[in-house]
């Protein structure tokens, strides 16, 4: 186990390849931020350079913000990711809760059936999708995708958090009943706050395809005012494939969110693949 | 649920019925009803029941089966690349962070987790600007280390442009299997691998002859995980190339082609019927692959329990 210690050219490799990896992993990211600052004629001239004085530039920025609706954009994103995030977390626990507390008829057979959708994607059944939301008359509305991504979520979710969930003490929960608490108030008040750290890696889990989709965006609310942040980039840029300074600080902006979120829920995301991911 | 007891719990009702409410209505029977749709046409502006006859043209008819089979091998292909390039990098990335003697490991899997986080939009984009001859800063790299002659549009020419987008989708997920491989090497136990050091079992012999072999339940998920995303994939290829999938049709996937076909695209109308065949078709695909490793793969690894 220790031979790498004991041999430096191991190590030295090993540190290679991460270092490697590290510059791959990082470059396009790189290169995309920094360029975004530059005036068009630096950006060709000398891509790999930092913007300097000289080169200094915010004209894709300005042109970003003056045709692009980012923030109704980035709003639209929001409030998809977090409804969708609140009750995939709510209606999961509330389904996880019954099938770990309460032994009845066909538990087992619940679970089997609410386990199905993991490893099934649901754009397979996107055609009757969009013909359901036709329908209901909730295409082009931010309702439709938090609907589709409530009920793709929520599969994992139950299956995570009846895992957390069996690990609750029962002294706890019987204790509560004797105090004449209700079912719900047992779930709410004394379950719920001691599976917090399950739920934080179901949200992380979910968070991710969710902000990032471009699927169902495109398929059921393609409309201006509906547009997330995801498909709303992938539009701009299209529209603006030639104007390189807007097409780099489109994208510089897309990337700023997702790497804040990031930033604030990596160890959150890290510790859940970690910890739970491998059964 | 509790009809022999004299009254129903309905607490458990309360609680299962949101969950199981959204998650039938919007995913179960949709996708039931997709596989029930495959079996229609329309004729006139009405829906008629037309048996397998959507599956007998994307299988044979010409007019849809050379597409159908170009995009079927295409994925193929891009999930091989998947397999050859993506789940050996990050196992060994993965086997390199678990070494004792490497610092810095959060650091490194943090960084190595970023790409994944990004949509495939960016992606997407970002390596088509980079690999672009107009912006140059692909074959300046390669300048730098005297290769200039390799470069070529790779994104633009059908001999590359589908393994080009699969490497860019490898660079982005490598995350995923290394985070599960490195979980998986943490829960080996020292006394197991001091066991194999005395016997004289050390460094790349302790990996491929004990660690190894105690990993393969995770790459296992990290097979069935790469196979599922990768015959459903679309946005990457989608965000670099359109929904044609150029250059002429060199990358499409079943992804794309079920997108073009279902909701139409330039001269072409939408066909929810053929749409809804290729979607039954990626969900025979999917099924086939689970089933293989739930009852081929899964059953027949032998788990070690510490």
């Amino acid at each position: 186990m220790n031979k790498a210690r004991r041999n430096p050219l191991n190590l030295f490799a090993a540190h290679a390849i991460l270092l490697t990896w590290t510059v791959v992993a990082l470059f396009p990211v790189f290169v995309i931020l920094i360029n975004s600052f530059k005036t068009r004629k630096a950006i060709f001239r000398e891509p790999l350079a930092l913007p300097d004085a000289d080169s200094f530039s915010l004209i894709g920025y300005q042109t970003v913000l003056r045709q692009g609706d980012f923030f109704g954009y980035f709003q639209n994103s929001m409030i998809v990711t977090v409804a969708s995030l609140f009750f995939i977390l709510l209606f999961g626990a509330m389904a996880a809760f019954a099938l770990s507390e309460y032994r009845f008829r066909g538990n087992t057979l619940m679970g089997l059936y609410l386990a199905l959708g993991i490893m099934i994607p649901i754009r397979i059944g996107t055609v009757a999708i969009l013909e359901m939301m036709v329908a209901l008359d909730l295409v082009n509305t931010l309702a439709a995708l938090i609907l589709v991504y409530t009920a793709q979520g929520l599969p994992l979710a139950v299956f995570i958090l009846s895992e957390f969930m069996r690990g609750v003490s029962d002294d706890l929960k019987n204790a509560g009943r004797i105090d004449g608490l209700s079912e719900y108030v047992i779930f709410f008040r004394l379950v719920l706050p001691l599976v917090r750290p399950a739920m934080a890696t179901v949200a992380v889990f979910n968070m991710i395809p969710i902000w990032n989709d471009l699927w169902f965006p495109l398929i059921l609310a393609p409309a201006e005012e509906t547009k997330t942040l995801t498909l709303g980039s992938q539009v701009f840029i299209g529209q603006f494939v030639t104007d390189w300074n807007a097409v780099l600080s489109a994208l510089s902006m897309a990337i700023l969110p997702a790497l804040i979120l990031y930033v604030i829920f990596s160890r959150q995301l890290i510790r859940g693949i970690t910890s739970g991911a491998v059964k | 649920m509790s009809d022999r007891k004299p009254r129903i719990r309905w607490h458990i009702v309360v609680f299962l019925a949101p969950a199981v409410a959204v998650y039938s209505a919007f995913m179960v029977f949709p996708l039931f009803n997709t596989l029930r749709l495959a079996l229609y046409t329309e004729v006139d502006n009405v829906r008629q029941f037309a048996g397998l006859e959507n599956f007998r043209r994307l299988f044979f008819d010409p007019l849809w089966a050379d597409a159908f089979w170009n995009a079927l091998g295409n994925n193929v292909w891009f999930f091989v690349i998947h397999m050859l390039v993506q789940n050996p990098i990050g196992i060994l990335l993965a086997a390199i962070l678990s070494h004792p003697a490497i610092r810095f490991v959060s650091f490194y899997r943090s960084v190595f987790f970023i790409p994944t986080i990004l949509s495939f939009v960016i992606v997407g984009f970002a390596w088509k600007l980079i690999l672009s001859p107009i912006w140059g800063i692909a074959p300046a790299l390669l300048d730098a280390v005297g290769l200039k002659s390799l470069y070529a549009p790779w994104l633009g020419k059908e001999e590359y442009a589908l393994t080009t987008l699969a490497l860019v989708s490898v660079w982005q997920f490598v995350g995923i299997p290394m985070m599960l491989i490195y979980a998986a090497l943490l829960t080996i136990p020292d006394e197991i691998l001091e066991a194999g050091e005395i016997d004289g079992i050390t460094g790349w012999s302790a990996f491929w002859k004990i660690k190894l072999p105690l990993i393969l339940p995770a790459i296992g998920i990290i097979s069935i995980l790469t196979f599922v995303g990768n015959f459903n994939a679309f946005d990457l290829i989608y965000a670099a190339q359109g929904a044609l999938a150029g250059p002429n049709f060199s990358t499409d996937i079943l992804g794309t082609f079920l997108y073009r076909t279902f909701f139409g695209f330039q001269l072409q109308l939408g066909d929810p019927h053929m749409g809804a065949a290729i979607a039954t078709a990626m969900f025979g695909i999917i099924l086939v692959g689970v089933c293989i490793y739930l009852f081929g793969i899964q059953t027949r690894l032998r788990r070690y329990q510490f």
